[in-house]
């Protein structure tokens, strides 16, 4: 492989000699799928609102270029600065979430963006690595034995994210963050009778929405049973998945991207079915699948508890994301809007997985004492 | 003791508790590893079950993702094989398109999805579009067979409920041209009428897998496209040229029986059947049964001298009018002598034609006409052949008229196929549109002498060249014929001015190969014909042009009719003695 010597001890030969390649090409593979699919999709998605052909995939790009440099500048960090980084992040994340609920646009009924210096973003989305950090390091510290309530801390800490998820709201990014920071509670040793108590609150917690709430009653209605009520976009996508078959109709041949509202964002995995096929579909799957083992494995040998839960959790977060998407996608779960993370169209959602997963390159980089030796 | 004892005391807490903490935190760890272990295989599962679920998409549900589990009212056209004329030539195909159809249970908007959907399709109605999206069923169609430009604007209006499937619709590339052969399909590609009603179930097994060797292929007719180009043209400027209301020709294979084409004016253009009139889609040329006037002599004259009651040398006298109780027959072009069997032919004499069949007797007369074909429906594989109409107590009066084609109504495909008998030696054969092999020549039923046969053809090449129908000829082929001017029966009384004229013929003369039909309904005379209307003058020039079309496409050797080779093989003795 062509890089820098192994005797450079600058920062950036230091980093390439660390840095686990495989999943950094495996993210770079992602990108670049995100990137095609995004061409393929969305100018007719783009053309029906009216905009410009390339109107998203210009600003794609224009994120693209960014979210690529602040991964690779997140991955140089050390776990320390990882976790400052984190830590700061978080707070600042927190603030704009609170002004977003005062201030921001409102758009299809839910509070969710701000306008800051001409770009709109969506500071929910930044809140999901920088608590994955937050929360690890909190439950490491409980683990340190020192006396320090890190599970009471990051239980509060996310009883405020969630709170303020759900006065955008955002149920979505609600259960994905619950989900993210019960497993990292679950790996840093949670006992077995709160986990019994938590999978219990959780099916509650289900069912009280299921009992509430009346669009998550629809949706859970119209999964189990699709005569129920409409199921367009489900529908229209599993078409897609059927038509496409092995090798796809090919580029440009799709129809579903015409029909989906959201072709380019929650519904670009079927678009990719039609297009190009199983086979490509089957590569992305593997690709998602490879980034969260090839983590989890790495931190197998990790001896640094932060360390292995803060990567965890981040790769957790990446791993539901994309389970979930490809999922409604497929029928297999509930109509529930989610971005496909790296590949979907989504500024917000790119720059914030793109530290998250910068975040994971720099905590799975061998360092001396963690364990990852070679 | 209890200071020594205490001593080691205070320090063993202290190196206790952190062996303990490191065994804590390698407890730890590992409880850790192992939970991790626990969520790497959740996450392996689930992507395992989302690769499951793609293949069973794209694979074991792909393949028919068009038409699965589709109820007959939602399966789209199906596939049907060819239909080719005989020389390979596409007559009717099928083209790939796209239908819309639209699940109004998954209508969001009806209102505003109507809306959308006729601003792409301007055709459609938006009321009626509103009424059915709106409807609550399963399933309906909006419009089928759309071009591919208005596919992808409906596409491009992205209105949840309504989808695209893969449709079928045929086409006739020749348009009006062979018209009523081939008939028409409706929406969903069932035979509607012609050859397609006819051979419904065969051209349209091909998805039936458990068919027959002929699934799928094409089914080529006996039918030339050039010979039909020929043959429509022509009739199509006679009937502009006389006024005529309409027209309808054949040409036939007298050897094969095979039909080469088939002509009824006006006609329909097939890819449009829905818009056309009864009157255009009504098929003269077989469907229609006429009183076909003096072309009917041809066959009274072959029946008397084959029954031996008349010599060719003999003949009838035409004096005057035959009055047989309150009818009276007369001769159109009167000579007022006795004539021979010739001129009674090349004269078109109706009194003699009647004297000759009063000779041979009604029930013989009744037996000839029944072996030629002519009293029964034509074996003709078209669902439109036309019951021909005789008389009902065949007495001595319809005995006569029958001798000159009154009282008597055929379909111009029999008058065809039994004159073919006529000229081919004597030989009946069943007409057909299907082609036949080289090899396939048809057994037939004799029905005349060799030797009449012989005589026919002498008879009807002279009345060319010296009778009736002379404007038959056709430079370098050597034709022959018999015209007909029927007076048509409207409403229980014949119309002088509503006439039936025709020509039938044959050529070449001393080997006849091709039979030849121009039927034109109702002309009106013109400057350039004198104010005539009848067959010699409106339909045979007809004739004379599609032999000199076609002679050359059938690769008929021209001739010198002038030789004396040719003379001497058509001669014959027009006056007994003379």
């Amino acid at each position: 492989m062509i890089g820098p010597a192994r005797t450079d001890t600058s920062l950036v030969g230091r980093w390439w000699w660390t840095v686990d390649r495989w999943s950094l090409v495996a993210l770079g593979a992602l990108l670049a799928a995100g990137a095609l699919l995004v061409m393929a999709a969305s100018p007719a998605v783009a053309e029906r609102i009216g905009l410009d052909s390339f109107h998203f995939v210009r600003r794609q790009v224009v994120y693209l270029v960014p979210a690529i440099g602040v991964m690779i500048l997140v991955s140089l960090s050390s776990p320390l600065t990882v976790r400052r980084l984190a830590t700061i992040g978080f707070a600042v994340t927190i603030a704009l979430m609170i002004l977003t609920l005062l201030v921001g646009n409102e758009v299809k009924g839910a509070q969710r963006w701000l306008s800051l210096a001409g770009f709109v973003i969506q500071p929910s989305e930044f809140i999901k690595p920088f608590f994955a950090v937050v929360a690890a390091w909190m439950f490491a510290e409980q683990q340190r034995g020192e006396g320090f309530p890190g599970y009471l801390v990051s239980t509060l800490m996310m009883a405020v994210v969630c709170t303020l998820l759900v006065m955008q709201p955002d149920f979505g990014m609600t259960v994905v963050v619950a989900a993210v920071w019960f497993t990292q509670f679950f790996m840093a040793g949670m006992p077995m009778t709160w986990i019994i108590v938590m999978g219990f609150a959780g099916i509650a917690g289900l069912a009280a929405a299921y009992a509430l709430l009346p669009h998550v009653a629809s949706r859970i209605d119209r999964f189990l049973d699709p005569s129920s009520g409409d199921s367009f976009q489900v529908d229209t996508a599993l078409s897609a998945f059927r038509t496409g078959g092995l090798t796809g109709r090919g580029p440009g041949e799709g129809t579903v991207k015409g029909i989906l509202p959201d072709a380019h964002t929650d519904f670009i995995f079927a678009v990719a079915g039609e297009e190009f096929g199983l086979i490509a579909c089957l590569v992305l799957v593997a690709l998602f699948a490879f980034v969260v083992l090839r983590g989890f494995s790495r931190m197998l040998m990790e001896r640094n508890a932060f360390v292995m839960l803060a990567a965890a959790g981040l790769l957790v977060q990446f791993g539901i994301q994309a389970f979930v998407n490809m999922g409604v996608n497929l029928r297999l779960l509930p109509a529930k809007g989610m971005t496909l993370p790296f590949v979907s169209y989504g500024g917000s959602s790119l720059l914030a997985l793109a530290i998250g997963m910068g975040m994971v390159l720099a905590l799975t980089r061998k360092r001396p004492g963690s364990g990852l030796v070679g | 003791m209890s200071v020594f004892r205490r001593k080691p005391r205070a320090i063993a807490p202290v190196a206790e508790t952190k062996l303990q903490w490191s065994d804590d935190a390698e407890q730890i760890l590992e409880n850790g590893r192992n939970r991790l272990v626990v969520v790497g295989a959740v996450f392996a599962l689930a992507f395992t079950l989302v690769g499951a679920r793609l293949i069973d998409l794209a694979v074991l549900q792909g393949h028919d993702a068009n038409q699965t589990a589709l109820n007959d009212e939602q399966r789209p056209s199906a596939e049907r094989a060819d239909i080719l004329d005989r020389n390979g030539v596409v007559l009717a195909t099928n083209l790939i398109t796209a239908s819309l159809f639209a699940e109004p249970r998954r209508v969001l908007d009806a209102a505003d999805a109507a809306r959308k959907i006729v601003l792409a399709l301007p055709e459609l109605n938006e009321q009626e579009v509103e009424k059915k999206l709106s409807g609550g069923r399963a399933f309906i169609w909006l419009k089928r067979h759309l071009t591919p430009k208005q596919q992808h604007d409906v596409n491009a209006l992205g209105v949840p409920g309504v989808g695209f499937r893969d449709d079928r619709k045929r086409v006739y590339p020749h348009g009006n041209l062979v018209a009523h052969v081939l008939g028409y399909t409706g929406i969903d590609n069932e035979g509607q009428a012609g050859i397609e009603l006819q051979y419904d179930e065969q051209l349209s097994t091909v998805t039936q897998k458990a068919s027959a060797a002929t699934n799928g292929d094409p089914l080529r007719l006996s039918v030339d496209v050039r010979v039909q180009f020929a043959l429509q043209q022509e009739l199509s400027r006679a009937v502009e040229e006389f006024s005529a209301l309409g027209a309808a020709g054949i040409v036939l294979d007298a050897v094969t029986g095979e039909v080469l084409a088939m002509v009824s004016l006006p006609d329909f253009d097939p890819n449009q059947a829905r818009t056309a009139s009864s009157n255009a889609m009504f098929n003269r040329a077989s469907l229609g049964v006429y009183e076909m006037g003096s072309t009917f002599k041809a066959f009274t004259t072959a029946m008397a001298l084959d029954a031996g009651t008349v010599k060719i040398g003999g003949g009838y006298d035409a004096t005057k009018p035959l009055r047989v109780a309150r009818f009276t027959i007369r001769d159109d072009h009167p000579k007022k002598r006795w004539l021979s069997v010739p001129e009674i032919f090349i004269y078109s004499s109706n009194i003699g034609a009647a004297k000759m069949a009063v000779d041979v007797g009604a029930e013989r007369q009744k037996e000839f006409l029944g072996r030629l074909g002519l009293l029964q429906r034509a074996a003709l594989e078209l669902p439109e052949v036309g019951r021909p109409i005789s008389p009902s107590r065949w007495g001595e009066i319809s005995t006569m008229t029958v001798a000159f084609g009154h009282g008597i109504a055929v379909s111009p495909v029999q008058l065809t196929s039994a004159m073919a008998a006529m000229v081919n030696g004597g030989i009946r054969i069943d007409p057909t549109l299907m082609a036949k092999q080289p090899m396939d020549t048809p057994q037939g039923t004799r029905v005349i002498k060799t030797r009449t046969s012989s005589i026919m053809k002498r008879l009807m090449r002279l009345n060319v060249e010296e009778g009736t129908g002379s404007k038959a000829k056709a430079a370098g082929y050597l034709v022959g014929g018999k015209t007909g001017t029927a007076e048509k029966a409207v409403a229980g009384s014949y119309q002088r001015k509503a006439l039936l004229s025709s020509f039938i013929g044959a050529f070449p003369m001393n080997d006849p190969r091709y039979v030849v039909l121009a039927v034109i309904d109702e002309p009106k005379g013109t400057k350039k014909s004198f104010g005539y209307a009848g067959g010699g003058w409106t339909a045979a020039p007809v004739f004379g042009r599609v032999v000199s079309r076609i002679g050359p496409l059938m690769g008929v050797a021209p001739v010198d009719e002038e030789s004396k080779s040719v003379r001497n093989a058509m001669f014959i003795r027009v006056k007994a003695g003379g």
